[in-house]
């Protein structure tokens, strides 16, 4: 999966001599975290977040003036030394970079000009995606020896089922080194006929998967 | 006006896939008899099924669909035709006569519904019914036609009467759910293994309607392995909240008996104690928030000998305000099921005690229920501070 397959192509920007205000209500209006900040020709030059607007904004247990700060250009806070993303950047390669750098989102620039953004969220809902249930289905995990054709093996078994499979993950295994998880979501109710047929060909079957809990 | 009638036709057991299916409806004879055996039902509380015609099918059902079925059940398709449709599968094989079987369990929750809202009865139980993951063009779990989608979409229409559907099955009731997934008038509850692991997958608590219907879908996915306590103590809670906050014109529950610890489909560890409980609390909240109009459906419950007849023979006993015996169950109907059934029958109304070895980690799923019944209820609970 890449960038642009998962990136809001709307994007709200504000230009450097917006206010610290504008940001605000901008973020306020449209529920938004991030905002990148750009030039007249289009070309990013900041980016500014909901939490640096909260480290600029007084505090609301002193009484102070606070207008002046409220109208304060945003080109006093905004991060100019930002990391930027490209649309053919891979999504795995994006996560990696939110990760390590600790930052939550990604401008992503194509040709010098922002064609979209990045975040967090935009993360966790291609993990939702992946993971989820679409369409009704029961998942099973197996515990697998990690060896070439085992995977294979224990498809045959759900086709001969007629089962149809509609998605399959594979993690690793905390408790056995030489071994995998893979979790299968099927299209059926009752999978207790494969989980009968798995368990005769002598593959262990987590169904389910609670750790510290075995029936 | 009768207090409660009783849905029951011979025929309602041609809805069968195969003798090895775990779908069976020799579960209706077996509740009829034990409940016939303590002089529970007698033949004046038992009305005939009918057979739903095809306009009322198509309240919820895609005429597309119901004709592949027809064709399907006259050996008139092959499997490529047929898979689309999620017929002919495993969970769903293609049986004669299957048109006409669903159409009957359909028309059988229709003349509970009838039977209720004509004030005839003040409820009514259609056992056969409760085929809660039928889609509007497909076969989902088991379930061909989905008679309590159909039955509130003809409430709707017929009575113009606000339902709220209550399904305790240890399946997320999907197919319901998604019919009425934008409808403000009626509302969907179910209480179920969560789909992690189990069919149908979805009832997340973050499934809570759409548009205008935002708000009148709820949702609590239990913990595998959840005992009696922290499954009551959601049922209870979640009921009372939600039947107070919607406020519906008729009680709808779908009363799949597969939350028990024998159920071989499921992994939550209840025992027949929520069974005596679950109807308990519809009857009065009925009482209470409708005049009484409630109308019951079965639904699941894969262990048809232990299981099923004591569990679903209460809902019957409360419905009828007859006590639920204690003890051993007749001598005459565990002889006579004993030589059919492939494990020694439970001989008491009650389970044995203790039922399971302890789980390991009670606690923390009790914990992780109460944590979840408090996300899946803050709609209402927020919405009731801001009016005080």
């Amino acid at each position: 999966m890449i960038v642009e397959q998962i990136m809001k192509t709307e994007v709200y920007t504000l230009t450097p001599e917006n206010t610290l205000n504008d940001a605000l209500n901008m973020m306020r209006d449209k529920n938004i975290r991030h905002i990148p900040i750009v030039d007249e020709e289009g070309n990013i030059v900041g980016l500014i977040t909901s939490h640096d607007v909260k480290n600029a904004l007084p505090s609301c247990v002193k009484e102070e003036d606070a207008c002046s700060i409220y109208e304060t250009p945003i080109e006093k806070f905004m991060v100019k030394d930002i990391i930027l993303g490209h649309p053919l950047d891979f999504v795995e390669d994006v996560a990696m970079t939110f990760y390590e750098s600790k930052i939550s989102c990604l401008p992503i620039v194509s040709g010098g000009k922002l064609v979209g953004i990045v975040t967090t969220s935009d993360l966790l809902n291609a993990y939702i995606e992946l993971t989820g249930a679409h369409q009704p289905s029961s998942k099973i995990d197996i515990r697998l020896k990690d060896k070439v054709g085992t995977l294979a093996d224990v498809l045959i078994l759900f086709k001969k089922h007629y089962a149809n499979v509609l998605s399959i993950l594979v993690f690793p295994d905390a408790e056995h080194e030489n071994s995998r998880i893979i979790s299968i979501r099927v299209r059926m109710m009752n999978p207790l006929p494969i989980i009968k047929d798995l368990r005769d060909h002598g593959y262990e079957v987590l169904w389910p998967n609670v750790p510290g809990v075995n029936v | 006006m009768k207090n409660a009638v009783f849905v029951f036709s011979p025929d309602q057991l041609s809805y069968k896939f195969s003798e090895s299916h775990p779908f069976n409806h020799k579960r209706l004879l077996l509740t009829m008899d034990l409940l016939k055996s303590i002089d529970a039902l007698s033949d004046d509380d038992i009305i005939p099924a009918r057979v739903a015609t095809e306009e009322e099918i198509e309240l919820v059902h895609d005429p597309k669909y119901i004709e592949m079925v027809k064709k399907a059940g006259h050996g008139l398709v092959t499997p490529e035709q047929a898979e689309p449709y999620g017929l002919g599968t495993e969970d769903t094989p293609i049986f004669p006569n299957m048109h006409e079987a669903s159409s009957l369990l359909v028309g059988s929750t229709l003349q509970a519904v009838d039977y209720v809202m004509e004030g005839k009865s003040r409820h009514a139980l259609n056992l056969g019914g409760g085929l809660h993951h039928g889609f509007r063009g497909r076969a989902s779990g088991f379930c061909i036609y989905n008679d309590s989608s159909i039955a509130i979409r003809y409430i709707q229409e017929k009575y113009h009467a606000r339902v709220l559907y209550v399904d305790t099955d240890a399946h997320h009731g999907d197919g319901v759910q998604w019919t009425f997934y934008d409808d403000p008038s009626v509302c969907t509850l179910s209480i179920h293994e969560t789909g992690r692991y189990l069919f149908p997958g979805t009832g997340n608590i973050s499934e809570r309607g759409n548009g205008q219907g935002y708000g009148t879908s709820f949702n609590f996915p239990l913990e595998a392995f959840t005992e009696d306590d922290s499954f009551l103590m959601v049922y209870e809670q979640a009921l009372r909240e939600v039947i107070e906050y919607f406020k519906p014109d008729v009680l709808f529950t779908q009363n799949g008996a597969d939350a028990h610890y024998f159920d071989p489909l499921t992994h939550l560890n209840a025992s027949i104690k929520i069974y005596r409980e679950i109807p308990k609390l519809a009857h009065q909240l009925a009482h209470e928030y409708c005049e009484g109009r409630w109308i019951a459906v079965g639904g699941g419950g894969y262990d048809i000998w232990r299981v099923v007849p004591r569990a679903w023979s209460m809902i019957w006993l409360e419905m009828t305000d007859q006590p639920v015996p204690t003890g051993k169950l007749p001598e005459e109907w565990l002889n006579k099921w004993q030589q059919e059934a492939p494990v020694p029958l439970i001989p008491t109304w009650e389970d044995p005690n203790p039922l399971f070895e302890p789980i390991p980690r009670k606690a923390e799923i009790e914990e992780k229920n109460s944590q979840m019944l408090t996300k899946a209820l803050s709609i209402i609970r927020t919405e009731k501070n801001r009016h005080f």
